[in-house]
């Protein structure tokens, strides 16, 4: 009876003391764990600041009237807050209408560029024809060649009627015009077009054969069967290019200001001149002040990128995914 | 039509490879095979632009590698401007890459806030343009003044060594025979955080989806054959993502070049001085020095990726 006493003891005080550790094993987890969310937290925040600090400053000083700029109590939360950075902003960059002018243009070459890198790509992945390889390497030289080596040459191709085609436009002297962009990236050497056809090319790559061999014996031509069958699965492609494509254009200034590109089209050009405008034509010379009108500009420039960013984030992520850069 | 019936298949299928790839070989060579050979053409030569008698265009005259002397020579900044922007380039690549992969790990978990952290991440990315860069950059000054006022108090009690002293800590591990290009690299690394951070956007995107593809069940399975998750990422998510990392490392090469010193230099000697010549050597001689890293960095981290086919 002692003997059995005894044992039922030993068994309750161990299986107290296996509940015990196991509820310091759950509580060290549970504290490492949190432990590890906090520092994940404070280096997210704190990067996040880093990234985030200056627009924060852009954008409240955007607001700032002359007095607060010039008060040393002012810091972020202006005191007499104003509008006036973003009207004589919005009215000398003539934001709408060049914002039009520029979605379109933008628009217009991330579509043709999607078009041809689609083409292009495809024709690398899915066909076997003389001289693949060497063009494949091109495609590769085209990434890694930096655009500027080879900008003097281009500007003055566009300059003197490029294979005596455009004699009827200015005289052949394409400069100004965005026509040299247009003609380069249709020729699927635009703004890192290389870049694109790699990703294309390794999406198509990574693609069934199946489904076109059966759009082939259902008597689909290949054009066809790249039209109506490869385009549609290629979506995942197709948002992440449309979305790298559109901010680097967006962005670009190399190629604008090589091919003089008006300012009436972009955007990132009227910006840069914005400060020099405001001096010139509204006498306000103080470049602490004139500042502030560049600020405000930048919130215009900025703001459709964000825009569509912000709408698209959730497909451009699932997109790189599985777009086949990744391999 | 009749004609095209004739050819077999595979002549017929390589046919239309070809036309599908055609746009991109006669662009090609109209811009890049035409360039590059008058690119070089121009290093070599005496350069002269004339609008005369309605000829425009540009007349060579062979010098005698005059230009490359003159270079190498005579030049006052191009040697230091090509050896800083190389070096720069050589500095931030292992911080970049690090950097990236490491917020990609943290941004690949699941946390609350995860969609915001990612947009913010990729912001610099859409900050790309040269207006935006420098009104942020002029902005990140104004942020700092404004912060200034209490850093400079906490730095002055630093700097009286009441409390903590950085430069002896920084002595310490330099008696502690921490060799000392370290010491300043970590400095240096510290100092350039901002470059380092708005210049892993595409990177961290990258590395992010690279991250979200790689199969749950290999990670099911080292868990329960007890890998603890230091040996599973050296195991499991390193060798995975490896392949990534040679892509970031070309994309992190190439798009440093191109917003380095030295592609402003060459810009500058062509488009404001009227110097074709010199400005042709410039951009040829950094384009083969940085093709040549290219193809070093590349050679010495392909032989260790794994490829998962």
């Amino acid at each position: 009876m002692n003997a059995w006493r005894a044992l039922r003891d030993k068994w309750a005080s161990l299986a107290r003391d296996t509940r015990l550790q196991n509820e310091r094993r759950h509580a060290e987890r549970q504290a490492r764990r949190f432990l590890f969310a906090l520092f994940r937290a404070v280096i997210i925040f704190g990067i996040s600041y880093v990234i985030l600090g200056p627009l924060i400053g852009i954008l409240a000083n955007s607001f700032f009237s002359n007095e607060d700029k010039y008060s040393p109590i002012v810091y972020l939360i202006p005191q007499n807050p104003t509008l006036e950075r973003y009207r004589l902003a919005l009215l000398r960059m003539d934001y709408f209408r060049v914002l039009g002018r520029m979605l379109l243009y933008v628009t217009s070459l991330t579509v043709l560029q999607l078009a041809v890198c689609a083409m292009v790509g495809y024709g690398f992945a899915r066909f076997n024809f003389p001289l693949k390889k060497i063009l494949f390497a091109c495609v590769i030289v085209m990434i890694v060649l930096p655009s500027h080596t080879i900008m003097y040459p281009l500007y003055n191709l566009f300059q003197n009627n490029p294979g005596g085609l455009f004699g009827w436009f200015n005289n052949g002297n394409l400069l100004g015009s965005p026509l040299p962009m247009f003609l380069m990236t249709a020729l699927g050497t635009g703004l890192r077009s290389g870049l694109f056809i790699f990703i294309f090319n390794q999406f198509f790559r990574g693609l069934p054969k199946e489904i076109e061999e059966a759009a082939l014996i259902d008597g689909a031509g290949s054009i066809r069967t790249f039209i109506q069958v490869m385009i549609p699965n290629a979506t995942p492609a197709i948002v992440t290019v449309a979305i790298f494509s559109a901010v680097w254009q967006y962005n670009d200034s190399f190629y604008g200001r090589l091919f003089n590109i008006s300012d009436n089209i972009l955007l990132s050009r009227k910006l840069s001149t914005l400060q020099r405008t405001i001096a010139n034509l509204d006498m306000i010379r103080d470049p602490s002040i004139s500042t502030l009108y560049v600020y405000a500009g930048v919130v215009f420039m900025i703001l459709p990128l964000l825009l569509m960013y912000i709408f698209l984030q959730k497909y451009f992520i699932e997109g790189v995914e599985r777009s086949g850069i990744v391999g | 039509m009749k004609r095209n019936r004739m050819l077999t298949l595979p002549r017929k299928r390589a046919l239309t490879g070809f036309l599908f790839v055609l746009p991109f070989t006669a662009g090609f060579l109209l811009f890049y095979v035409n360039s590059i050979v008058t690119t070089v053409r121009m290093s070599l030569s005496e350069v002269t632009v004339g609008v005369a008698e309605g000829v425009r265009g540009m007349s060579m005259q062979w010098n005698d590698f005059f230009n490359y002397i003159r270079a190498f020579s005579q030049h006052a900044t191009f040697k230091q401007d090509l050896t800083s922007s190389l070096l720069n380039m050589l500095i931030d690549l292992p911080l970049i890459i690090f950097f990236s992969l490491f917020m990609a790990l943290f941004l690949n978990q699941k946390f609350r806030g995860r969609t915001v952290a990612r947009a913010i991440f990729f912001l610099p990315v859409i900050l790309g343009a040269p207006a935006i860069s420098e009104a942020i950059n002029m902005a990140r000054a104004l942020m700092v003044g404004g912060i200034s006022p209490a850093s400079a108090e906490v730095m002055a009690s630093l700097g009286a060594g009441t409390t903590i002293d950085v430069g002896y800590y920084l002595y310490m591990l330099g008696n502690l025979a921490v060799p000392p290009v370290l010491i300043n690299y970590i400095i240096g690394a510290v100092a350039r955080i901002n470059n380092v951070i708005t210049a892993s956007g595409v990177q961290i995107v990258i590395f992010v989806a690279a991250l979200q593809s790689i199969a749950p069940a290999l990670y099911e399975v080292a868990k329960i054959e007890g890998a603890t998750s230091y040996e599973t990422f050296w195991k499991i998510t390193f060798p995975m993502v490896s392949p990534l990392i040679v892509t970031n490392v070309v994309y992190t090469i190439v798009d440093s070049f191109a917003k380095s010193q030295i592609v402003t230099l060459s810009y500058d000697t062509i488009f404001t001085d009227y110097n074709y010549g010199l400005g042709a050597v410039f951009s040829l001689v950094s384009s083969v020095a940085v093709c040549l890293i290219l193809l070093m960095v590349g050679w010495l981290l392909s032989r260790r990726t794994f490829y998962h086919i």
